[in-house]
């Protein structure tokens, strides 16, 4: 497969839903009431397919995106009012967008002036608003000509890029009509022709089959051509030849396949052969250092780019099928990649499986339920039969999940030509060292990571790291390093980006967000606080407007979408040293371990992951704190006590901790709550179903999930419960601070959260 | 698992029941009783009629908003219509029924107390909705009114009556960070 068109083909279903927001949007604008979240959107969409077109060169378009976003940036910051003829301008500029996108798919050329029209048009906004430094009258309205300030930048970025893509093109023929061996592998062909005589001599060609067997996988084919009839048969000679067609590793050397024959190679004819793979472009394995050796320049030395090629030649081929299909490959076109026990299948028809396997799960959940009261000891073997049912179906479902497992080097590896290009634009050295890409997660995850990573790894560069000169003087090496990971983590995973830049200016960030209103002036925030107000919505700290990042979209957009994914963003940063942004994503989207806990006559789940464990404290536990709320000792420490049936308005519950239970939880960030339940009823996997899908979204609430009895019950969301509690506890919303978004726990603590003793 | 009544063998009782087969000028309504009120909703939103299964209570939302169950593995809201007119929560019985609708991309229930019959109903003989007081049910909730026999039969817009779920849980999440 190749990675750069499945990159490009994504990019373009991306689009084509990011259209379809932004249009959506579009109509619904309208003059005198504008609705800033509806702006915001179009713009991030137009935003999102700028990027995007950038990383693959597309460069009409993003010059036209470029236009059409300046606009929405206009009236975004209420600079351009929004009119009729602007949403129609607008609406035609989405649609021009479209058509750049479809010919860009295409691989042809958008007719000249294609843009012009509506480039004029958007620039009369501009001109109206008064935009300062664009020369209406005297540029002619060609798109590329439009912003000489970019225009190096985009000679960088794109020259690179435009030059690696058609190093690419290249390659892919003559990858693909000898692809069939796998990398680091020779394949040999041996042609071994006995003499009819060679039994006779006491040798066995069996054994030497056997001996090439092992020096790698191999395929033998006996030749039987020479084989007399029956009658003509003398038993005592040998009448066969054979073809081994042999993949083996470097290790294996011309002499080793000699080697073989050595008794025999006067008693036989024997040609040996070896094929190499294409010359390949891959660059170092792991980690992957992408060092421009001299700040970038465009032209020659990008054309050297190396394309990663696939990184999915993980499925062993075996020998018998590269020869095989090696005929039918030059006719293959594109599909002719290494060859590998794969089949592709539709998603749907995956996600149907997947969600029968979950029914099941809950089915067996309920038959466990209902045999529970059986007198015990006369059932047993049904009891043992479910048992075994229990085994298989989590073995059925891990097995399911494994379908939609990829690992993350999927997306990482689109990462290498992203620092590249930001390297150039923003004439930094930038060294970007990856690890842990064999990383597996859900495909879903996986997918959405692309975007997160992108907008922190443009932004770790161009706001993060310092320019080479900056880093000499202050004693760094001239390159700056962005480190890129993926762990597994008490069932979720990890990804951190770190960087050992300037790190967050904290002063510049707080007087940003006080002129841009986001925080009352005079406020006092920590230090944590102040780093988290980079991810509200229309923040930048960025001085000029470039290509690559500084409309303060991005750092939202990235916590939005990491927590559309049940996940949760953090930034730990040290002035000086750097910046480290530390995504936690759950593994699955499907499934959940979790704790079932009754309050009143309802039932929730916990995710077991949040559960640190579960105690009936004495009343000497217990104290007040300011007569609001409620305070435990537990551990050591004051954990303050959070009576969920109070939170949900829940009737019949328990309010008294010493009669009920204290289940404390702890959040990503590693803060602590004891939460008042009634019961612990046990733990069980549970199947996450959507609320959303019909409903909607409930504070505190993470999901749905059915239970064994067929009932729905409500997977609570911790950090939301929290949130929920402090503005039970506190006097309302009066903060004018926003509170920060929760944070996953740093790597030192993860070993703590480990034990969930229940 | 309670009984759940495919709607075949119901919309068969249409034929015996009204005289004219629905042609282009008519509609079939589902209509079912809310205490001594008749309404209907057209029936290509209705999804199926099922019995009351308990359902799961959801917290801090107004009463009208039931709870949710489990419809064949996907979750679906049920809407109580008697507190969403004002007339309180209904104490449940085994025989009351749940009206599963498809509005748009969404499935939802609506907890009445009885389905009664089922309309084929001519445009023209749908009589607008007087002016009602906009304090517990607006007016564009309703499509229509209708007389059948000597009942009135008010007509819900379905898509309408329950659009004020739709909260845009985004907008409200930044609405909450950033301060006004």
């Amino acid at each position: 497969m190749d990675d750069l068109s499945r990159f490009k083909q994504t990019y373009f279903d991306e689009s084509a839903e990011l259209l379809a927001v932004a249009e959506a949007g579009l109509l619904r604008l309208a003059p005198g009431e504008v609705d800033m979240d509806e702006v915001n959107a179009i713009f991030r969409a137009v935003h999102s397919i700028k990027g995007g077109g950038g990383a693959f060169g597309f460069n009409e378009l993003v010059a036209f995106a470029h236009e059409f976003e300046t606009v929405m940036d206009g009236v975004r910051n209420a600079e351009i009012p929004i009119t009729t003829e602007l949403v129609d301008t607008l609406i035609r500029a989405n649609d021009v967008l479209a058509r750049l996108l479809a010919h860009a798919a295409d691989e042809t050329e958008a007719p000249a002036g294609t843009t012009d029209d509506t480039v004029a048009a958007l620039r009369r906004f501009l001109g109206k608003a008064g935009a300062p430094a664009e020369d209406v009258a005297g540029v002619p309205p060609t798109a590329t000509m439009l912003h000489p300030d970019d225009e190096d930048d985009e000679a960088g970025i794109f020259g690179d890029a435009l030059a690696a893509i058609q190093a690419a093109r290249d390659d892919r023929p003559a990858a693909a009509s000898s692809g069939t061996i796998p990398e680091g592998t020779l394949r040999w062909t041996v042609v071994f022709r006995p003499k009819a005589e060679l039994l006779l001599s006491g040798n066995e060609p069996t054994y030497m089959l056997r001996a090439l067997r092992r020096l790698g996988e191999a395929e033998v084919v006996c030749h039987l051509d020479k084989l007399p009839s029956l009658r003509d048969l003398d038993a005592e000679l040998l009448h066969l030849s054979w073809t081994v067609t042999l993949l083996a590793g470097p290790q294996v050397d011309r002499a080793r396949i000699d080697d073989v024959f050595e008794f025999v190679a006067d008693d036989c004819d024997i040609t040996i052969s070896a094929e190499a793979p294409p010359p390949a472009i891959i660059p170092p394995a792991e980690p992957v250092a992408v060092s421009p050796a001299v700040p970038v320049p465009a032209g020659p030395a990008a054309a050297a780019t190396p394309i990663t090629p696939a990184a999915t030649t993980s499925g062993t081929a075996k020998p018998g099928d590269g020869a095989k299909r090696a005929g039918g490959a030059a006719g293959g076109g594109d599909h002719a990649g290494p060859t590998t026990h794969t089949i592709r299948v539709d998603l749907d028809k995956i996600d149907r499986l997947v969600n029968m396997v979950g029914e099941m799960v809950i089915t067996q959940a309920m038959i466990a339920e209902h045999l529970r009261d059986l007198p015990p000891g006369q059932f047993q073997e049904l009891l043992e039969g479910l048992e075994g049912l229990a085994q298989h179906t989590r073995e059925l479902r891990e097995s399911v999940m494994s379908i939609r497992a990829q690992p993350v080097s999927s997306v990482f590896s689109r990462m290498p030509r992203l620092v590249r290009e930001c390297a150039a634009a923003t004439g930094k050295e930038v060294m970007l060292v990856t690890s842990g890409e064999t990383t597996e997660v859900d495909k879903t995850v996986v997918e959405n990571l692309v975007d997160p990573l992108t907008h922190m790894i443009r932004n770790s560069i161009d706001h993060g790291l310092e320019s080479p000169e900056e880093r000499e003087r202050v004693g760094k090496p001239r390159a700056g390093t962005v480190h890129l990971s993926a762990a597994h983590r008490s069932g979720r995973i990890v990804i951190e980006v770190t960087d050992d830049g300037r790190g967050i200016n904290r002063a510049k960030v707080l007087s940003k967000a006080i002129e841009k209103g986001l925080v009352q002036p005079g406020s006092t925030l920590s230090d944590e606080e102040i780093d988290n107000l980079i991810f509200l919505p229309g923040f930048s700290t960025a001085d000029q407007v470039s290509n690559l990042s500084g409309r303060g979209v991005g750092m939202d957009v990235v916590r939005r979408n990491i927590s559309s994914l049940g996940g949760r963003i953090g930034v730990y940063s040290t002035p000086g040293e750097g910046s480290r942004f530390v995504l936690s994503l759950p593994l699955t989207l499907a499934v959940l371990d979790g704790m079932v806990i009754s309050v009143g006559e309802e039932r929730f789940v916990l995710p077991l992951t949040n559960i640190v464990e579960s105690l009936r404290p004495k009343p000497a536990d217990l104290h007040g704190l300011v007569n609001k709320c409620d305070v435990i000792m537990a551990r050591g420490e004051y954990v303050r006590l959070v009576h969920l049936h109070r939170l949900f308005g829940i009737p019949k519950a328990i309010d008294d901790a010493t009669r009920g239970l204290v289940v404390l939880v702890e959040t990503e960030d590693g803060s602590r709550l004891g939460l008042v339940v009634d019961e612990v009823l046990g733990q069980q996997q549970v199947v996450i179903k959507s609320l959303e899908a019909n409903f909607r979204r409930l504070d505190g609430v993470a999901a749905a999930t059915i239970l064994g009895d067929g009932r729905v019950a409500l997977i609570l969301d911790v950090a939301g419960l929290r949130e929920m509690s402090r503005h039970g506890a506190g006097n309302g919303t009066g903060s004018s601070v926003p509170s920060p978004p929760s944070l996953p726990a740093p790597a030192d603590r993860t070993d703590q959260r480990q034990r969930q003793t229940v | 698992m309670s009984s759940s009544t495919a709607l075949a063998p119901v919309s068969s009782r249409t034929d015996l029941q009204s005289a004219g087969t629905a042609n282009g000028n008519e509609e079939q309504y589902v209509t079912f009783t809310v205490g001594s009120e008749e309404y209907g909703i057209n029936i290509l939103a209705v999804r199926e009629i099922r019995g009351w299964t308990p359902e799961s209570r959801l917290p801090n939302l107004p009463d009208y908003v039931r709870g949710v169950i489990n419809l064949r593995g996907i979750i679906i809201p049920i809407f109580d219509l008697r507190a969403r007119f004002g007339g309180g929560p209904t104490q449940v019985t085994k025989r009351h029924v749940v009206v599963v609708m498809q509005v748009g991309e969404r499935t939802r229930g609506i907890l009445v107390d009885a389905i009664s019959d089922i309309l084929a109903i001519g445009h023209d003989a749908i009589k607008p909705p007087p002016d009602v007081d906009s304090g517990l049910i607006d007016a564009e909730y309703l499509s229509g009114l209708y007389t059948a026999e000597n009942r009135m039969v008010t007509l819900l817009n379905v898509g309408k009556l329950f659009a004020g779920e739709h909260v845009d849980q985004d907008a409200a999440a930044r609405a909450a960070l950033e301060p006004t």
